[in-house]
């Protein structure tokens, strides 16, 4: 069962596939580019699509998907919590 | 099964000039919004026959009137259609839009409704279109290869599942698909955002990569000129959000994941230009699905892939669009807009090669006649992409 995927092993966020995550749950991620298996504790109830935090931010920093730069971090963001709008900016426009 | 696309072949319509369409419509095509209801009255009289009412055509000019001549002709001349009835409110430019698609060598006429009015027009088209549908409905299919077929993809209401689902399928069937010299096409400029180096990288050589960049460099300036903010409230837009996707950056490192992994972008479209050769091709275009999806028709592609994560729903009136989605909940929420339920990916259920031979089944059936969720739902979204005001 796969609660969430990954695209790379060296990306700071990971994106929920399954309904219903809740605060606390042990969720299973796939790291698709390496093909390996992860685990993480939800620190956030968390919608189906959206991401989680695989690696502790703190503002200023970039937020890596698929191996690349996706914006900047505007609120601090621990493991496992929800990674969105609320914290994470555009650097363009 | 994967098939072997070096001897598959589809079926399909061989029109004057030797392109080959999947469908065969007969389009009555206003020139301007005045002409919309003549149009739509010829259509009501003659089964068979579509109209293709929009919004625009009066007073444009320069590039914006370029651009409005060049989809109109384009649709027509599209080989997804069979022949074209013309109605403007005046006989010159008409008589333009008329020429521009008789250079296909197709039926096409014009009707002028200024010194007519709708009666007259209405009675006078109708008469063609009778002659020309029962004419289409006589023509037969007939068998073309791959290389014969143009397939065009945008996305759209997209998710994170779009970029680890859907997107990459439509790679997947795209790198398939280019080593048999189809013609392929992808654009929608602005979500291109934070990925436009990978594009380049992927540009066959320095020309291509630098007019690719002069469009994206274009399209840029044209948003610094406009925004009055960082346009988190249209791009990535509220379905985006709500889907998960929280950057344009993250929007558009999902959005190229659909041009695959080895397939090269061969060369650069202006808007609703048609490519000149086989290959992959980006056109300068919207993000807005249905301005895209026009753009795609008039650039004369038969076939369309359109992935989806929330659910846009969205149609064409002359090029099929085939729906995919990776996301479970709208596959479940909204079964009946999804043609290729490709939501097994994210449950590792399928590797992105099955995913893609399971799009390619469907490209093939679609090409072949059945018809797609949208045109069975009656999805028609016919919208023109406009440059500036009128004058």
């Amino acid at each position: 069962m796969i609660d969430f995927v990954v695209h790379d092993e060296g990306d700071s966020v990971g994106v929920v596939v399954v309904e219903g995550v809740k605060a606390g749950d042990e969720l299973t991620g796939w790291v698709m580019d390496q093909n390996l298996d992860i685990k993480f504790k939800a620190a956030s109830d968390i919608p189906i699509g959206h991401k989680l935090a695989i690696k502790a931010m703190t503002a200023g920093d970039t937020v890596i998907k698929y191996s690349t730069d996706i914006g900047k971090v505007v609120a601090d963001i621990g493991t496992g919590e929800h990674a969105h709008v609320h914290n994470i900016k555009t650097k363009r426009w | 099964m994967s098939q072997d696309l070096s001897t598959a072949t589809f079926s399909g319509y061989r029109r004057e000039n030797g392109r080959v369409g999947v469908r065969n419509h007969v389009i009555i095509l206003p020139v301007d919004d005045l002409s919309n209801a003549a149009c739509e009255a010829v259509a009501n009289n003659i089964s068979g026959t579509m109209a293709l009412p929009h919004s625009y055509g009066r007073l444009q000019f320069g590039e914006d009137l370029e651009l409005h001549f060049r989809t109109l002709i384009g649709t027509g001349s599209n080989p997804n259609v069979a022949a074209v009835v013309v109605i403007g409110i005046e006989n010159g430019w008409t008589q333009k839009i008329v020429e521009g698609i008789a250079a296909t060598g197709k039926p096409v006429t014009g009707f002028g409704i200024e010194q007519h009015g709708d009666h007259e027009t209405i009675m006078e088209a109708s008469k063609v279109a009778k002659e020309y549908v029962q004419w289409a409905s006589e023509l037969r299919r007939e068998d073309a290869p791959v290389s014969e077929l143009w397939v065009s993809t945008k996305c759209g209401e997209s998710d994170t599942t779009s970029g680890c689902g859907s997107n990459p399928t439509v790679g997947n069937a795209f790198d398939k698909l280019y080593p048999h010299g189809a013609t392929l096409l992808f654009g929608e400029t602005s979500e291109i955002t934070g990925g436009e180096h990978l594009v380049a990288e992927r540009c066959r050589n320095d020309e291509v990569r630098e007019r690719f960049m002069f469009m994206f460099n274009r399209y840029q300036d044209m948003i610094e000129r406009f925004k009055t903010s960082d346009l988190s409230d249209s791009q990535p837009t509220k379905g985006n959000i709500e889907g998960g996707l929280t950057t344009i950056e993250e929007k558009a490192l999902g959005n190229i994941q659909k041009i695959g992994k080895e397939c090269l972008v061969d060369g650069v479209l202006d808007k609703a230009e048609a490519p000149t050769g086989p290959g992959l091709w980006f056109m300068d275009s919207s993000s807005a699905a249905a301005e895209m999806v026009t753009l795609a028709a008039a650039a004369g592609y038969v076939v369309h892939f359109f992935p989806t994560g929330q659910g846009n729903i969205i149609g064409n009136p002359i090029l099929p669009v085939i729906k995919l989605c990776a996301n479970p909940r709208t596959v479940r929420t909204m079964s009946e807009h999804v043609d290729v339920d490709v939501s097994g990916l994210l449950r590792k259920e399928m590797t992105p090669s099955d995913a893609g031979d399971m799009l390619l089944e469907s490209m093939f059936r679609t090409a072949n006649g059945r018809l797609t969720s949208a045109e069975a739902l009656g999805h028609r979204e016919f919208v023109l992409t406009r440059l500036y005001e009128s004058a």
